[in-house]
């Protein structure tokens, strides 16, 4: 059993919405609401959930670009919410981040070279000649070219892009990488060669993944394990194969069952669920999912099911399991 | 096989453009029989959602223009029918729905005037018979408390509420085609289900054809009976849903297919064709999928091969097919050893 690299308790991150003259707080959005789970080193964790779901405010807040409201990260035994800002800077290069848009997180007036070589200077490589010689190294690792580095954002297609978006995460050999779904934008063949891009960098670099996405079979890919999330919770989490073959949270079911298969023999049971997620300034009551949740009971319209331990590493939040 | 109902015809429609001419559809030919679902699928610009603008004469002219070929619908070349004619058609005979609803319903009526206005548009009716019509066809796409969404505005309600209005109104006209555009790309799969099943039931219940646009070769098995595949403004492929994706024959789709990480198969490594996706330029020469095909030789980069017949309704664009090339049975083979395999 390889050690946790990174350990999320109980992160709740609130937004809160104000409003009137006075611009009291109004009403509040509870984006993530009381998620924990493990990454263990050298692992991807798979996270979906639909669109609002809260796995992007869940990335942020890991690396503290949101300031989670109430929680813990522990990363490498350390819990670095507790962190003042100048040892946090001094770990940010341990963690990276990288976007579904490519083009909205590159600056389009800086060259390649600039883009990759900011973190580089920002944690203390001021040589200019050394910047120069790492970007080029960077640019080959993810598969551009070296005279590239001359070159703006907008000369580059989608998947180009995102290759730049990775060669600057890498840029100070970061041990952890949360992708927030770094394929989304792409077209399906160049989709293909930037999931094989990651995955050859973690066998490389020994890197550990959250790896975002809304995209199920993406994710079955790319993670060892996965976890699902609905309403700012999460209501599964299981190794990848146990979680897609025998998924027990009933949103999990309908999910998997609502994926477009591109096999027209494809026996699929297809659960499809009524209504809309509902507003999460405004959730439900007891279990979130019980608006829409075909096995709806009564106790579930009042307690919040737990997220426990159902077989030797499922976790699942639902009272058909308790 | 039914009737065609609409047919393009060697269909050409180029952007004329500060940095030259785009040639966006570029010879595209297909057909779409009654009551079937035919899918157009390929990637971004590779000139789906041009194609489809170009039957409803609704490409931004300028830049755009139809330069050439015909778009014959139930006989009548509409490509060059005049704007009166085309309003007659668009929303009546031939319905049309976006990827973003938001852009085709207006957001400063209520949604049940919209709604009313098409029920009017099509049926002599009154106001309030109108009225009733359109909290009933609300209903029957699954809006929530229709009576009173009847009366709200397109922004106050979800995106998959937004294209259920559209496929209400899609359908309260009865056209004889619908033509989606990326119906449900933007939506969670939870809402797609629901999308899709709607408009199977709009075409097992009113036999309305359908043209899916779509890059989402999941909804392609689902939805359609056959289908085209498009690169770089031209068909590379047609054939039935089964032929594409079980036995695909050009060296793309089947790249394409291969590509795909797979939901219910265990997979090692994922295939990916090489390089990127071209934009249509009127300087090619040559196959278009030339510099990214593993099978390409000296006559692919020199001519534009045709769109071979491979038997009724089933087409390659691919010298591999062509007779006088003499390739092995059943096309271009990937070597099982090939290590991207
Ligand atoms: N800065 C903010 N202020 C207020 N609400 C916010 C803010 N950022 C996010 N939210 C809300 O928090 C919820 C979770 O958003 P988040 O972006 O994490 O979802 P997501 O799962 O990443 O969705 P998507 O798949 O669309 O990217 C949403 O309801 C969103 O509207
Ligand atoms: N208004 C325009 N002006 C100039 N060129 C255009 C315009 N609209 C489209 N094009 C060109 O036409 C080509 C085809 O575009 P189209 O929108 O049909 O692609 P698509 O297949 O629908 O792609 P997507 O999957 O991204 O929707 C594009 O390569 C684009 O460059
Ligand atoms: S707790 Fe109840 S409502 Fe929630 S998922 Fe389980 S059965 Fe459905
Ligand atoms: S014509 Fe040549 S380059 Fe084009 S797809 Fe066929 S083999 Fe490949
Ligand atoms: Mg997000
Ligand atoms: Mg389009």
């Amino acid at each position: 059993m390889t050690k946790p690299i990174l350990e999320v308790n109980n992160l709740k991150k609130y937004f809160e919405i104000k409003g009137g003259v006075f611009g009291k707080t109004v009403a509040e959005v509870k984006a993530v609401d009381d998620v924990s789970f493990t990454v263990n080193e050298g692992e991807i964790l798979g996270i979906v959930g639909e669109s609002g779901c809260g796995k992007s405010t869940t990335g942020k807040a890991i690396l503290r670009l949101l300031e989670p409201t109430e929680g813990e990260v522990k990363f490498e035994d350390q819990d670095i919410t507790k962190l003042g800002p100048e040892e946090m800077r001094k770990l940010r290069r341990h963690m990276q981040i990288i976007f579904q848009d490519p083009y909205a997180s590159l600056n389009p007036r800086h060259t390649v070279e600039k883009i990759v070589g900011e973190p580089l200077l920002v944690h203390g490589m001021t040589s200019a000649k050394e910047r120069k010689d790492r970007v080029q190294e960077l640019l080959e690792v993810v598969g551009l070219r070296a005279f590239h580095a001359s070159k703006y954002p907008h000369q580059f297609s989608g998947g180009q892009r995102q290759r730049i978006g990775i060669a600057r995460a890498l840029a100070n050999n970061p041990k952890l990488i949360i992708c927030d779904e770094p394929v989304s934008a792409l077209d399906v063949s160049v989709q293909s060669q930037i999931l094989n891009l990651m995955e050859d960098l973690r066998q490389e670099f020994n890197l550990t993944y959250v790896f975002i996405a809304h995209d199920l079979s993406v994710v079955k890919h790319i993670s060892d394990r996965v976890g699902v999330m609905y309403l700012g919770k999460m209501v599964e989490l299981a190794d990848k194969d146990e979680i897609y073959e025998n998924p027990k949270h009933p949103y999990t079911q309908a999910l998997l069952s609502a994926v477009p298969v591109a096999d027209p023999d494809a026996q699929i049971d297809r659960v499809i669920l009524e209504g809309d997620v509902p507003s999460p300034s405004n959730p439900p009551s007891g279990c979130p999912f019980h608006t829409r949740c075909p096995k709806v009971m009564d106790i579930c319209k009042e307690v919040k099911p737990v997220f426990q331990e159902d077989e030797e590493q499922h976790y699942v939040a639902c009272h058909l399991y308790e | 096989m039914s009737d065609v109902i609409l047919e393009l015809n060697e269909l050409h429609t180029h952007f004329f453009t500060d940095s030259g001419e785009v040639p966006a559809v570029d010879g595209v030919s297909f057909k779409l029989h009654k009551g079937e679902v035919v899918g157009v699928v390929g990637e971004s610009g590779c000139g789906k959602s041009v194609t489809s603008l170009s039957v409803m004469q609704l490409v931004p002219n300028p830049p755009g223009r139809i330069v050439s070929g015909e778009v014959n619908f139930k006989g009548e070349n509409i490509a060059v029918a005049r704007e009166k004619r085309m309003k007659e058609i668009r929303g009546n005979e031939i319905a049309m729905i976006f990827q973003e609803p938001m852009t085709s319903l207006n957001p400063v009526y209520s949604i049940g005037n919209q709604l009313i206005e098409a029920v009017r548009m099509h049926k002599k009716v009154s106001k309030k018979e109108a009225r009733n019509k359109a909290i009933e066809m609300l209903e029957i796409v699954g809006i929530p408390r229709p009576s009173e969404v009847v009366d709200e505005f397109p922004h106050q309600l979800s995106g998959g509420m937004r294209q259920r209005v559209m496929i209400a109104m899609a359908m309260s006209c009865d056209p004889e085609v619908l033509i989606a555009d990326e119906p449900t790309t933007a939506l969670d799969v939870t809402i797609q289900a629901q999308i899709l099943d709607l408009m199977r039931n709009l075409n097992k219940e009113q036999d309305t054809a359908i043209l899916l646009i779509t890059h989402d070769l999941g909804v392609v098995a689902e939805m359609c009976d056959r289908v085209v595949v498009m690169y770089s403004g031209q068909v590379v492929e047609e054939g039935t849903v089964r032929e594409i994706l079980k036995d695909p024959k050009h060296p793309y789709t089947k790249g394409l297919i291969r590509s795909l990480p797979k939901l219910y198969e265990k997979e090692q490594k994922l295939y990916s064709i090489p390089g990127t996706v071209p934009k249509p330029s009127m300087d090619h020469v040559g196959c278009r999928f030339a510099p990214r095909c593993e099978f390409a030789w000296d006559r692919c980069v020199e001519e534009n091969p045709d769109l071979y017949e491979l038997g009724a309704e089933r087409k390659a664009r691919c010298f591999l097919y062509d007779e006088k090339e003499k390739v092995t049975e059943g096309g271009p083979q990937y070597d099982e050893a090939d290590p991207r395999g």
